[in-house]
């Protein structure tokens, strides 16, 4: 286990050389990939739905209950102390992984679908005069489309959506023509979870702001893969949960532009968020306090602290470096096997493999492969348009985290040969 | 193969899931929409009734290799019978799915479900075709959704 993390990830900045990357030690990092189920190792491939914790996740989480916990912000007693120094410490360490300018540009949410609410409802609530327009890519998440179309139907703006081709990438030069006077908003995800693209969110963003218009970028599938600098992209929001980053679930973090956080009304109201509250009037707290209203998950955001150190420890490059030969090995693999189509054939691609067999549904192969030992996720992945766009109703995704092996490719391979077999 | 997946999948299933019986429209007949959300499976049960009779059950859409082929023995399985005894042999193939075989019923060519015991989350897909065809007995309006 990882001990002083917050002095580990001052001392050694993010993007950094490290030594050389052992799967077979980095595996015994995480305890629930040593058992079997159904007789058979398990094999874990749904990482895009949700990674599995390393110990020193649990352990933080664990310790801190045992030993720090208290309420935060209340600071006149010891454990209060104790229990907001490690949340705000947190802050600092989520600062550095995304290269943001300052801690306060850093709100702490419950997921990626908190953090892309927030920013729809309360940007919304004062950006948007009806005709105006927010566009969002074709690719999106569920969670990237409807807090739009629900702030959309309130304000009566329009939500314009950026085609894509078949490879699964975003047409920039449509998206270009999409952006007019009224545009008021872009969403768009880094890196697409039921295609695996990864977007040009730098040039999307300079396009975006060469006419004024802020962009905010769906995270969730991209901050375990890429290193993510905020700065460098430009991006005035950047939405990401702890879940998929090895770290706990129920937490996640909105980025936004300090300028672009203060000139937006609170999202919700209630304690913590405020400076002074009378009956007449209330005066809201600083950024980030006051899109923090309540208690948040004190335990889940240090949970997240220890869950981005370990990721530091191990580095984000030589993780994706890793990923990245798994997903070339298995996309060769799978690409060799009769009947088989890939979902989602961009250039540049992270992590996630999406496949069709001729003449059998995917949740035939899910519960095929299960049985194998093999979890994968089967279905419209919360992207239904992305499904409607390849004219399939379904995929089965397989998406690798760093702590997967060559090994756990052919038992994918060797599961779906048995899918073959039973509908053959 | 995992004995469960073999029974799961047995030949009966995989062949009406490949070959679907009664795999189409029936002009001016009742019919129904059912959705299971989850998997994206969707069906439309058609359902022509004479004095208390189904004179033709039929069936369209997509789903997996257990949705399908549990329309297409339901709609060979059905034709011919009374209401009532539709709705008696639905609750048989209910409980197959659910609790496994019960030691009264006559399960014929529904039998080979058995193995869905085995899969709580494709229970589901054995029942919607099931569920939709109740629908448009009873004229729902409304699509039936599993979830």
């Amino acid at each position: 286990m990882m001990t002083g993390q917050n002095a580990a990830s001052s001392q050694r900045p993010w993007g950094t050389s490290r030594p050389a990357f052992d799967v077979h030690k980095v595996r015994g990092d995480f305890p629930i990939l040593a058992q079997r189920v159904y007789g058979k190792p398990l094999v874990y491939l749904d990482n895009a739905a949700s990674a599995q914790k390393p110990q020193a996740v649990i352990d933080r989480v664990s310790r801190f209950y045992a030993e720090e916990y208290s309420n935060i912000h209340r600071g006149l007693h010891y454990l209060s102390e104790r229990a907001t120094e490690a949340y705000e410490g947190v802050r600092t360490t989520v600062r550095g992984f995304l290269n943001a300018r300052e801690e306060r540009e850093i709100v702490f949410v419950r997921g990626t679908t908190e953090a892309i609410n927030l920013v729809a409802q309360s940007y919304g609530r004062v950006a948007l005069r009806p005709g105006d327009e927010i566009v969002i890519s074709a690719m999106e998440h569920h969670s990237n489309i409807v807090p739009w179309q629900i702030v959309c139907e309130e304000r009566g703006a329009v939500l314009r959506v950026v085609p894509i081709n078949d490879a699964g990438e975003i047409l920039l030069e449509a998206y270009e023509r999409l952006l007019g006077p009224r545009t008021k908003l872009v969403a768009v995800a880094h890196v697409s979870n039921a295609l695996g693209t990864i977007n040009p969110v730098k040039d999307i963003v300079a396009l975006a702001h060469a006419r004024d218009v802020p962009v905010l970028v769906d995270g969730a599938q991209a901050a375990p893969h890429l290193a993510v600098d905020v700065q460098d992209l430009d991006c005035d929001f950047y939405a990401f949960s702890g879940h998929k980053l090895y770290g706990p679930t129920g937490v996640g973090v909105l980025y936004g532009k300090a300028e672009r956080l203060e000139a937006m009304p609170p999202y919700q109201g209630g304690g913590d968020m405020i400076s002074s509250v009378t009956f007449e009037k209330t005066i809201y707290n600083q950024i980030p306090f006051k899109f923090e209203a309540g208690t948040p998950d004190i335990a889940g955001v240090v949970g997240l602290g220890a869950a981005l150190d370990y990721l530091n420890g191990i580095g984000v490059e030589v993780a994706a470096t890793h990923e990245d030969e798994l997903l070339a090995y298995a996309t060769e693999r799978i690409t060799a096997l009769p009947k088989v189509r890939i979902i989602g054939t961009a250039r540049q691609k992270a992590s996630v493999l999406s496949f069709v067999v001729d003449g059998v549904h995917p949740h035939d192969i899910g519960t095929i492969l299960d049985r194998e030992g093999v979890a994968i996720r089967a279905g419209h992945h919360c992207a239904q348009p992305v499904m409607d766009r390849f004219g399939v109703p379904a995929t089965a995704r397989a998406s690798f985290a760093f702590y997967n092996t060559k090994e756990d490719v052919d038992a994918l391979v060797a599961g779906v040969t048995r899918v073959l077999e039973v509908f053959s | 193969m995992n004995p469960e997946l073999r029974d799961l999948y047995q030949e009966v299933i995989v062949d009406h899931s490949k070959r679907p019986r009664n795999f189409r429209k029936l002009d001016g007949a009742r019919s129904a929409e059912g959705f299971n959300p989850l998997c994206g499976d969707k069906v439309t049960v058609y359902v022509s009734l004479e004095d208390g009779v189904l004179k033709e059950v039929t069936f369209q859409g997509s789903g997996c290799a257990i949705s399908t082929a549990s329309a297409s023995v339901m709609t060979e399985v059905l034709k011919g019978k009374s209401v009532a005894d539709a709705e008696r042999i639905f609750e048989t193939f209910h409980s197959l799915v659910t609790k496994g075989p019960q030691p009264s019923a006559e399960l014929g060519k529904l039998a080979v479900f058995a193995g869905v015991r085995e899969f709580p989350s494709r229970v589901k897909c054995a029942v919607l075709a099931w569920h939709t065809l109740r629908a448009a007995l009873g004229g729902e309006q409304q699509p039936v959704s599993t979830e």
